[in-house]
């Protein structure tokens, strides 16, 4: 599936600073591996040791929290958005 | 409850808001009759205040413990250039007091820890989030939900923005339903580490002073349930569905915490606001 990719700022140096990319995956999983293969760290704070999401950013696949779908194994339609999301603290 | 007139100067002053639907005399002396407390009085919290006094707010209270500095200027709107040194409460309430001289400013000259949060938010409805670091994002919102106070949450970082509401009450989602745990110390630089577009936290800061006045009035709908991102560089807004967490460790089903914690140790960084 060809999917969009919307990143936060402090993602976007990874992907010569693109604000939104394209992916192909059928899951979640398989985005973010594309991703990593692309543009390498990407993930890093993404995806944590254990293999999991981590719990400080959030995903969405349009605008649901993947925690509510299928976490990493959320299954992706084409021409859905996936957005990371991180939390900040500004203000 | 026969409404108490409004003076001839408040006639004046509101006839906007007066004769606005959706607001009306209802919806006005609803506002000169609330309490709202603004945390920071920075970048968001400058929009918020004093939007918050122009509209009539009856009380409006500003914590913070810091002093203007001229790096602040860019956005903090609330300062001005003679401000520079001066406590940001003392600043904040002299301009406020400028916009509007008939509503109560109170200023909280004082960093918020768990000893004393509870005290700073006795007497205030709503609970409006400006600042500027994670410690004190969670301890606002435990102790907004350990008191059944709605609190506007809003958050910018370089070009980007954040903001919705957070209810009390049953299988309601709160902050820490949102973003469960902090980013590990080092991960997120703060505004003064990565920089932060100046008019960002004027869009940000508006949104959380409309949405403080609509829980006040009632009416419209508020971002209950919805988290509001915003892409200043791209001139984008998105919106992502929040849902109450049945295991969140406040609001779940089965609460851990019960009582405010220790939020230093908690996300590793020492506390500031």
């Amino acid at each position: 599936m060809a999917v969009t990719v919307k990143l936060p700022t402090i993602l976007r140096k990874f992907a010569d600073d693109e604000a939104r990319v394209g992916a192909d995956g059928a899951t979640l999983r398989d985005v973010l591996g594309d991703l990593e293969t692309r543009y390498p760290g990407i993930t890093k704070n993404v995806i944590a040791d254990d293999g999991g999401l981590h719990r400080f950013i959030n995903v969405y696949v349009n605008d649901e929290d993947v925690r509510y779908l299928g976490s990493l194994e959320t299954e992706l339609a084409e021409g859905d958005t996936v957005s990371i999301l991180p939390a900040v603290a500004g203000g | 409850m026969s409404q108490r007139p409004f003076t001839e100067e408040q006639v004046q002053r509101y006839a906007r808001h007066i004769i606005l639907p959706n607001v009306g005399g209802a919806g006005q002396r609803k506002l000169l009759d609330a309490s709202v407390l603004v945390i920071g009085a920075g970048g968001l919290g400058s929009p918020i205040a004093m939007y918050l006094a122009a509209a009539g707010i009856g009380k409006l209270g500003v914590v913070d413990f810091d002093h203007v500095d001229v790096s602040n200027l860019q956005r903090q709107i609330l300062h001005t250039d003679a401000d520079v040194g001066r406590p940001k409460v003392e600043s904040a309430l002299e301009h406020l007091r400028a916009i509007n001289p008939t509503i109560e400013v109170v200023g909280h000259d004082s960093l918020l820890f768990s000893t004393n949060v509870f005290d700073v938010f006795d007497g205030y409805d709503v609970i409006v989030d400006g600042t500027d670091n994670f410690p004190v994002r969670y301890l606002v919102n435990d102790a907004c939900q350990l008191t059944n106070k709605p609190l506007v949450y809003g958050s910018i970082y370089q070009f980007e923005g954040q903001a919705t509401v957070f209810m009390p009450g049953k299988e309601t989602p709160c902050y820490r339903c949102l973003f469960p745990s902090p980013p590990p110390p080092g991960t997120v630089p703060s505004c003064a580490e990565g920089g932060v577009f100046g008019v960002l936290p004027g869009v940000i800061g508006s949104i959380q002073a409309t949405e403080a006045i609509k829980l006040i009035t009632g009416e419209g709908d508020t971002l209950e349930g919805r988290l509001l991102l915003y892409d200043a560089l791209h001139m984008d807004f998105q919106e992502v569905t929040i849902r109450w967490d049945a295991d969140c460790p406040v609001c779940g089903k089965e609460p851990t915490i019960t009582e405010l914690i220790d939020y230093e140790a908690f996300c590793g960084v020492p506390a500031q606001s």
